[in-house]
């Protein structure tokens, strides 16, 4: 029975630049559902400008902690503070803003099946009941372009699209207000490799066009290496290990070591090498 | 969350001594956050719309960006509008804002598809209405075939026969229907009671209330008020569930073990309220009676032995039997027209609530509809 009140291992917190105040600030979380205890005073820092993942078996809580840093489910015991504020402390209205700095793709997309893919990136915007229809349409066009969705597709209905493209559209949804902190559940689940590639290379470039912080949790190994600048490793009931990948990988530990350097771990980081290598000499020509 | 600078627009007249002679005079300049939440307060954007449609189409205005906090594509989208959809000739930027208005001008070259309206659009939904009818009318009859079908499948090997599904729905619609049944059957029976004791007293036929309010309960009032009900009840039940079902692909995973729909799914249900349904016309007729008697007893004094004991002797034994064929019938249709309109719910909430809608109102009117059709029938029997 390993310690579970051993404190999370530190690994070097972002080296390339000072550490600011973090967007996302978790402190001494508990969850419990019933009898079963999720989390065990788990602590997590996401800082501004960031790709975090959230990595762990089933079972360990991911969309649970993410639910509770959008306030969607509220932890037994501890804090969570998004942009400073204490999000189960907040009031109305400072909810409300932090809701319009934030964006959030889910799953299966969790588009409004009743709206058109246009109404469906235009009905935040429209909520804030004061953006002039025009500037709200071409917003929208804009939004589409940004994530390769064409204007042809914009009166179709969410059930008339490729799971692919209910992605992206969501994608455009979440990104309606301009928001500084997206959340990502499973970005890639259900996409096949070709599309899940696109996607990544999709969220890259937003993040750096947009200067977004990324809080994401996956499963796929793919998708972490290629866009985390941080890895947070969830297990046995708090965060076990939280750094960048090749940090987190160093680390001693069962969990770790099965599930990244298991053979599909081991094909992903062989791509991930092979790509790195290849931008150096890239670079350096 | 810090408080953030308001956009602000301010127009200079440029001093003629600064030599600044290409901007015609004036010169914008713009400050402050220049993002969708900034713009979103109370107040802003009226001000901020009304000074950019001012300045439309003056090309020779100095636009000054550089002093802008932050911008975002939405801020951005605000001064390209206003500036036509091009770029001004006199514009100062930000090296980091030349991105987002880069991608402006690229997004502004698209075009959203325009939704033409046919001037024959009338003649269009007339006719795909009335293809829509007739689809709905061949759907419903090949639902009955495949009912009938399975209801012979049934009959060949009843052991291997959805026992438990038809237990579960005679549950679900017949006994968890008795409480509301009884409270709306015995309201009904001491109005009625009520209203007619009241015309009868003016002719002193107060003895001849058993004959009307057995005659109406029996006959039509019970039969008709438990099909209303149940089909308000398990009626949308059945769609919203077989619509759910859809949404969630249960019905192809049943389909792709073989398993069919009808024989899971629609024969039990309408079995099952074919038995439930004469059972509960029974017990809201009792209720139905029950409050008519009290009503009675209360309003003209008979007391609950004499009404017992005229009751079979103003009401013929053949109406009951028409009550409960009434009762069996309209089980038979809320619960064909409820699966019908379940399986046609497509994958998206408008459709599950549409379809519960139309189904639910169907239903009702099928069940006034085989009433009438019963009392035509039945025109010269139980007198």
């Amino acid at each position: 029975m390993p310690d579970l009140k051993r404190p999370p291992q530190r690994l070097n917190l972002r080296p390339d630049e000072e550490v600011g105040a973090p967007v996302v600030e978790i402190r001494k979380l508990w969850t419990q559902f019933g009898r079963t205890v999720i989390h065990q005073d788990l602590n997590l820092d996401i800082y501004d400008g960031e790709i975090l993942t959230i990595v762990g078996g089933s079972g360990t809580g991911k969309t649970v902690l993410l639910r509770q840093m959008l306030g969607l489910e509220r932890p037994s015991q501890g804090c969570v503070k998004v942009f400073g504020e204490d999000i189960s402390a907040a009031s109305p209205e400072q909810l409300q803003d932090m809701r319009n700095h934030w964006g959030m793709l889910f799953q299966q997309g969790a588009l409004y099946s009743a709206l058109t893919v246009f109404d469906n990136i235009a009905f935040p915007m429209r909520e804030l009941r004061a953006l002039p229809e025009d500037v709200i349409r071409d917003a929208v066009l804009l939004k589409m372009d940004m994530v390769g969705l064409g204007p042809e597709h914009a009166n179709k209905m969410p059930s008339d699209l490729s799971g692919g493209m209910v992605k992206r559209a969501a994608l455009a949804r979440a990104l309606a207000l301009e928001p500084r902190l997206l959340f990502l559940d499973e970005p890639t689940a259900g996409l096949d490799p070709d599309l899940s590639d696109a996607f990544v290379a999709l969220i890259q470039t937003l993040h750096r066009e947009l200067k977004l912080t990324v809080v994401m949790v996956t499963h796929d190994l793919d998708t972490l290496f290629a866009l985390s600048s941080r890895i947070a490793v969830l297990a046995e009931k708090h965060v076990l290990a939280v750094g960048p990948s090749c940090d987190v990988l160093r680390v001693d530990h069962p969990f770790i070591k099965h599930f990244f350097l298991g053979p599909r771990g081991q094909r992903a980081l062989e791509v991930l090498e092979e790509r790195q290598t290849r931008d150096d000499t890239e670079s350096e020509n | 969350m810090q408080i953030e600078n308001a956009p602000i627009l301010t127009i200079q007249h440029a001093d003629p001594g600064s030599g600044n002679a290409h901007g015609g005079g004036q010169s914008v300049v713009a400050s402050g956050v220049w993002q969708v939440h900034t713009l979103s307060r109370r107040g802003v954007l009226k001000g901020i719309t009304r000074t950019l449609a001012a300045l439309k189409h003056k090309d020779t205005l100095d636009w000054d960006l550089s002093g802008i906090e932050r911008l975002d594509h939405i801020g951005a989208q605000m001064f390209w509008n206003a500036w036509g959809k091009k770029r001004p000739a006199h514009l100062s930027i930000d090296p980091r804002q030349e991105e987002l208005f880069n991608r402006i001008e690229k997004a502004s070259e698209l075009k959203l598809a325009k939704h033409r309206a046919s001037p024959l659009q009338w003649i269009i939904s007339l006719g795909a209405g009335l293809l829509n009818f007739f689809e709905h009318f061949k759907g419903f009859v090949s639902l009955i075939g495949l009912v009938v079908q399975d209801l012979g499948r049934f009959i060949r090997s009843p052991r291997t026969g959805p026992w438990r599904e038809i237990s579960a729905n005679i549950y679900h619609s017949g006994f968890q229907a008795l409480g509301i049944t009884a409270m709306v059957g015995f309201l009904i029976g001491v109005v009625l009671s009520y209203l007619s004791s009241q015309q009868l007293k003016m002719f002193g036929g107060d003895m001849y209330l058993v004959n009307i309010l057995g005659m109406s309960v029996i006959r039509e009032l019970g039969p008709l008020l438990a099909a209303i009900l149940v089909a308000g009840r398990s009626g949308s039940s059945i769609t919203a569930q077989l619509g759910v079902m859809r949404v969630t692909e249960e019905l192809d995973a049943m389909l792709v073990m073989g398993v069919s729909h009808g024989y899971r799914l629609i024969m039990p249900k309408v079995v099952a309220l074919a038995i439930s349904m004469p059972l509960l016309v029974v017990w809201t007729d009792a209720m139905a009676l029950i409050g008519g008697m009290v009503s009675a007893k209360i309003e003209l004094g008979l007391s609950f032995r004499y009404f017992l004991q005229k009751l079979p002797d103003a009401v013929p034994v053949v109406n009951y039997s028409i009550g409960l064929l009434k009762g069996a019938t309209f089980g038979i249709l809320i619960a064909l027209v409820s699966c019908h309109f379940g399986l046609r719910i497509k994958p998206n909430t408008e459709s599950l609530g549409h379809g519960t809608t139309t189904s639910v109102v169907t239903a009702i009117t099928v069940v006034i509809v085989a009433d009438a059709v019963y009392a035509i029938i039945f025109s010269g029997v139980g007198f």
